[in-house]
């Protein structure tokens, strides 16, 4: 049985985001929707695993705005319903959630944001928190595990009191990190999914399902909002600790609390410090607020990523100012914390020890010298593309063509394992110097295409992943094909949503709920679009060198080549071995060879290493994933391939 | 050494480099410490970072209370590194004189090195900042026992086995048992009880 299925009572450890589905099951969820996105995808993962025992659908949706729409057709037929992206997918459903807070909905439904402060797995430190400001919907916050579910359920229950949408907001160390939960009981009873639409317009039950008229629905989005403040202001997950009078108040929510509570210990400052843990960030409990900040003078406002906490007390309070009397803010915008990347219990203690000139118990100082010393000593570990990685020889692949086409020609990037190849430039042989949002590498590249009657003559190229192609790509290449855009565009097919762990995609005959589906084909995608078209395998660098080079001088028109090569932690591949490499040292001549060390040096594999008392190359055993690229690449051919003969 | 139960939060990180199965290891060792009665706090640096870079897994084991999922700079109690350089890497941030430290001895080399930018230090300069920075250590060639037992990647359960036998934490090889026979299948099963055997004959 599934962890996530466990019984009534019993306490296991959850992954933050196996705890929002286990909240969401507990809460009688019928419909999951998502796109794959660190930190968010184990939400989804999690509770497709459990889909058929507890009849649910659960899809991966194309993108994060379908998958919005696909679960607010759940909720418009009165079920219950989660869509779950990360930070920057709630940016691409954002058009569609404008008007589904004006129209309403019917069976609870929750938009579950995962963030990432600190960008650890993400090209931006998006914020998607304003967007529950802006359309005023409830945004909750968990601080821990048990309140990942348990606060998830209730969201349900809030979003069907208030006909509408509620935002969950996690972060990387709330949904990456794990804890132990106490699970509820799962319920037994099914809804029926029935869509009314012929009640009056202004009936949220039985009426059209549509904005308008759009005043009187935002007025009434509006006067529910109110509601929702109250019962806020009753919140049990909204929760003050501390003494009666503190020195400092810190205003908290999410991970950020549990950072406040180790800081306030590191520092013995238990009797001194008072914590406020709001839950319920938006909108914010105004009564809870106004009698927890009579406490006292000084206020910290401890949180990640913007401001969001800090500007809206702020704004409540210049309110209320008459009667809670003038106090003293602490956070983002004095300074006295970062107003970038992620918070941890140190930060916040030497904030609030700076605050009240407190000094923490240190580590000795010789100790400390040594320390700084034996740091000095260790290499950085940059990231890299893994050894037998198809998108390190599609990149080999590109940068010869363009430097023998030599007009520097360049790729505009996209989002994926790929983008490595801008974030550490030397690991995509410096060809990609830009990169976004999803999709937009190929309507840069539709665009620097037409440059050309002001001066710019480049080959221009693009790169995007299969699962990337369908999220946002088609309407950039159909824009560069009618308007005749000279572009090289390169599908880094690797057979799965490689990067957050190999989720399927329209591009495959496998669904999230392991059924056969239509595979819906670039090529012919492609082909329909009106492009050339051509298919190689990046690990043959002979042909796709040879296709390259012709397409950069087939100038304007859209090129199409798709470059097919499963990536090698892929499940069908990962531990097998299509050849094994050795270096034949007799023919290795090392550093007398004038290849400069085109292997080690350049080509950059983690598994082919140069040995400093030999002088000569050599593959690490445990680390060569045997895809043989490397073979094709050493001028003296000393690098020898074997194909490894898997019996049966 | 024996087992012995935590009357105060224990810090516990667990590193090494993307692919070492440095985040199984972190969730089957909290998983035991779970059905021992703890409550376990593990906050994991993956995504991203696994493509050949740093990885760590804090475990935070507790009698009472859930913890921050990041540990404070200089408040780690014991290390368990796959790798030792990133072993060194986190005793610089998180060690403190009283810290325990559990290495692997074969090194991942990073890119940097295997270009000729930088350099790796040797295995006796590694020996050294240990020897003065822990209060105790151990090293163990942890990946060669893998590849005898087939696969290299087993080195975790080895390390797994060498800190159930320092009686750091408390479990024992019947938590482990009780652990891996929920999670996988016979035949995985059988080689991570050798791997975690072999790992505590290392220890002696």
């Amino acid at each position: 049985m599934s962890k996530l299925l466990s019984s009534d009572k019993s306490t296991v450890l959850f992954l933050g985001n196996e705890a929002i589905a286990r909240g969401a099951l507990e809460a009688g969820i019928e419909v999951a929707t998502g796109y794959p996105g660190t930190p968010s995808s184990e939400v989804i993962e999690s509770l497709a695993g459990v889909a058929r025992e507890r009849n649910l659908y659960v899809e991966w949706s194309v993108n994060e705005k379908v998958a919005l729409e696909v679960a607010a057709a759940a909720s418009f037929a009165g079920l219950r319903s989660m869509a779950v992206m990360k930070q920057n997918g709630v940016n691409v459903a954002s058009d569609f959630l404008l008007h589904l807070t004006a129209s309403g909905t019917r069976g609870g439904i929750v938009l579950v944001s995962c963030e990432d402060p600190g960008a650890l797995s993400s090209v931006n430190e998006g914020e998607s928190r304003y967007f529950a400001s802006m359309l005023e919907m409830p945004l909750l916050e968990p601080a821990d595990f048990q309140e990942a579910k348990d606060i998830t359920k209730w969201a349900f229950e809030l979003s069907e009191a208030i006909g509408n949408v509620v935002m969950l907001r996690s972060v990387t160390r709330m949904s990456h990190a794990s804890g132990n939960v106490t699970c509820g009981k799962l319920p037994t009873k099914r809804r029926k999914a029935s869509f009314q639409y012929d009640g009056p317009v202004m009936d949220s039950q039985t009426g059209p399902m549509i904005s308008t008229p759009v005043v009187a629905k935002h007025l009434l989005r509006q006067q529910r909002l109110k509601d929702v403040q109250r019962m806020f202001d009753e919140s049990p997950f909204n929760r003050y600790t501390g003494p009666a009078k503190p020195q400092l108040l810190i205003i908290t929510s999410s991970a950020c609390f549990l950072y406040s509570c180790e800081a306030v210990e590191m520092l013995g400052l238990e009797k001194k410090v008072g914590i406020l843990k709001l839950a319920t960030t938006w909108p914010l409990p105004s009564k809870l607020l106004e009698k927890t900040l009579r406490k006292t003078k000084k206020i910290l406002i401890v949180e990640e990523v913007m401001p969001f906490l800090e500007e809206n007390v702020k704004v409540m309070v210049t309110g209320i100012v008459d009667r809670i009397g003038i106090k003293t803010f602490f956070g983002k915008y004095d300074g006295t914390l970062p107003s970038v990347g992620e918070l941890n219990p140190d930060i916040v203690a030497d904030a609030v020890g700076r605050i009240l000139k407190v000094k923490r118990k240190s580590l000795p100082a010789d100790y400390q010298t040594d320390v700084q010393k034996t740091a000095a000593l260790i290499p950085v570990r940059e990231q890299t593309f893994c050894a037998g990685c198809p998108h390190r020889a599609s990149f080999w692949n590109i940068h010869n063509a363009i430097a023998l086409d030599g007009r520097k020609g360049f790729v505009c990037g996209d989002i994926g394992c790929y983008s490595m190849a801008a974030l550490s430039p030397a690991t995509g042989y410096h060809t990609m110097p830009t990169l976004h949002s999803m999709g937009s590498g190929t309507g840069l590249a539709g665009g620097f295409a037409k440059l050309g009657q002001f001066g710019l003559d480049q080959p221009i190229l693009t790169v995007c992943g299969d699962s990337t192609f369908y999220h946002a790509v088609i309407p950039a290449l159909i824009n560069a094909q009618h308007n005749r855009a000279d572009i090289t565009f390169i599908v880094l097919d690797n057979a799965g949503t490689a990067m957050t762990g190999f989720q399927p995609h329209p591009g495959l005959s496998v669904s999230a709920l392991k059924d056969v589906v239509p595979a819906v084909d670039i090529a012919a995608i492609c082909k329909a679009i009106g492009a050339k078209v051509a298919i190689s395998d990046p690990f043959d660098l002979a042909a796709t060198g040879r296709i390259l080079t012709s397409f950069l001088a087939d100038k304007g028109s859209l090129k199409v080549l798709i470059l097919r090569q499963a990536c090698a932690l892929s499940p069908e591949k990962k531990g097998k071995k299509t050849f094994d490499i050795k270096v034949d040292e007799a023919l290795c001549l090392g550093d007398a060879c004038g290849c400069n060390r085109l292997c080690t040096r350049i080509f950059r594999c983690p598994a082919l290493t140069w040995d400093r008392d030999k002088k000569k190359a050599v593959v690490d055993e445990v680390i060569c994933a045997g895809c043989g690229v490397c073979a094709s690449i050493c001028p003296q051919q000393a690098i020898v391939k074997t194909e490894v003969i898997t019996p049966g | 050494m024996k087992e012995q139960n935590l009357t105060k939060t224990r810090n516990v990180i667990l590193t090494g480099v993307g692919g070492q199965g440095n985040v199984m290891a972190s969730r089957a060792l909290a998983h035991m410490l779970v059905d021992a009665g703890y409550v376990v706090t593990i906050g994991e640096t993956f995504g991203m970072s696994q493509r050949g870079g740093s990885v760590m897994s804090h475990l935070r084991v507790s009698p009472d209370s859930v913890k921050s999922p990041q540990i404070p700079r200089g408040g780690a109690d014991v290390i368990v590194g796959l790798e030792p350089l990133e072993a060194l890497r986190v005793l610089t941030v998180y060690g403190n004189p009283q810290v325990c430290v559990l290495y692997n001895s074969r090194p991942v080399y990073p890119i940097g090195v295997i270009t000729g930018e930088l350099s790796y230090p040797s295995g006796e300069t590694i020996r050294n900042a240990f020897e003065r920075l822990s209060s105790r250590y151990w090293e163990i060639d942890a990946t060669s026992v893998g590849l005898k037992l087939g696969n290299p990647v087993l080195s975790n359960i080895v390390m797994i086995g060498a800190l159930a036998k320092t009686g750091l934490l408390p479990f024992d090889r019947r938590s482990f048992e009780k652990e891996i026979k929920k999670t996988l299948s016979v035949g995985k099963y059988k080689i991570n009880l050798k791997a975690f055997d072999a790992g505590a004959d290392m220890i002696k």
